[in-house]
């Protein structure tokens, strides 16, 4: 009983419907959180102490880096899951989850760069943290790229959802990366026990905004997983219903 | 106002940093949409040709 919302949801013509209505609320959503965190990470949080107005990068560089990780996460899970219970939609999610985590471990890359040249004084250094984020996008890539390499969608898929699986164990490096070696990378700001190192004024625009990032990567991976599945599905007789509806 | 925007001597840092998040966000939404659609009347071509079939 407790599975039926898991194997309801596994079927292409369900999940199809609810992503569908689940997309603008997810965007609309995304856009208030967005705006109230930029209102409150722009104009509203104090300077830094030390990095003075240059750390308002956070408030992008953070999200998308933290996003960056996490659809990698869902797109190994929806992989494993594929891959165990033979589930196309699970099949279609992950392979949404790529590009739009790859946009995101770009964008977590090149504002962290933007942020390092006046703290670091480079662009570039090859610290860890840096090193294993850009391994990160490395395996997206090579997961798109494996998934285009193959003809047959069937091996393509289990191909690709093995190289998902394995490149899990990234996430604990990228993340353990800062503890584990001496790194030019700031420690965890977030994610500590007891307290988070920053003030409300500065940590609640950027709960906002990572908030706001999820629920734009719900948005855009729903629609993806929507048009991936229509690609998939072609001979089947649900599309009759929804090809015709909007 | 302008002292908002110079960032505290950082803009072109700040500023570029923001630019290039709204530009890829913006992107990835109309790909997305784009691949959507090419799907949607790609489905809408194979079910007319499988209707048109005797």
């Amino acid at each position: 009983m407790a599975w039926t919302w898991f194997h309801r949801f596994g079927s292409p013509p369900h999940f199809y419907r609810i992503a569908g209505k689940l997309v603008p609320w997810c965007a609309v959503l995304a856009a208030l959180a967005c705006a109230g965190g930029l209102l409150g990470g722009l104009v509203l949080a104090p300077s830094d102490y030390l990095q003075g107005e240059g750390y308002r990068i956070i408030y992008v560089h953070v999200p998308a880096a933290i996003l960056s990780m996490m659809a990698y996460a869902l797109m190994a899970t929806a992989a494993a899951v594929g891959l165990i219970w033979r589930m196309n939609v699970a099949y279609a999610v992950a392979a949404s989850c790529a590009p739009v985590g790859a946009s995101f471990t770009v964008i977590a890359l090149v504002t962290g760069s933007l942020w390092g040249r006046p703290m670091w004084g480079t662009y570039w250094v090859w610290d860890p943290r840096l090193t294993t984020e850009l391994l990160l996008l490395f395996l997206y890539l090579g997961y798109m790229g494996l998934r285009g390499a193959i003809e047959d969608s069937g091996r393509a898929d289990r191909s690709s959802a093995v190289l998902a699986i394995v490149g899990v164990i990234n996430l604990p490096i990228i993340h353990y990366s800062v503890d584990w070696w001496n790194s030019l990378h700031q420690g965890h700001t977030l994610l500590k026990f007891g307290r988070p190192s920053m003030p409300p004024s500065m940590y609640v625009p950027l709960m906002t905004m990572i908030v706001g990032f999820m629920l734009y990567f719900g948005a855009v991976l729903l629609v993806r997983a929507r048009g991936e599945l229509l690609r998939r599905e072609r001979t089947a007789r649900w599309l009759l219903d929804v090809v015709g509806e909007a | 106002m302008l002292e908002w925007l110079s960032m505290g001597g950082n803009a072109r840092f700040v500023w570029p940093s923001y630019a290039f998040t709204l530009l890829v966000l913006w992107l990835n939404i109309r790909w997305a949409r784009q691949a959507a659609r090419a799907n949607r009347n790609e489905a809408k071509r194979r079910l007319a040709m499988q209707r048109s079939e005797p």
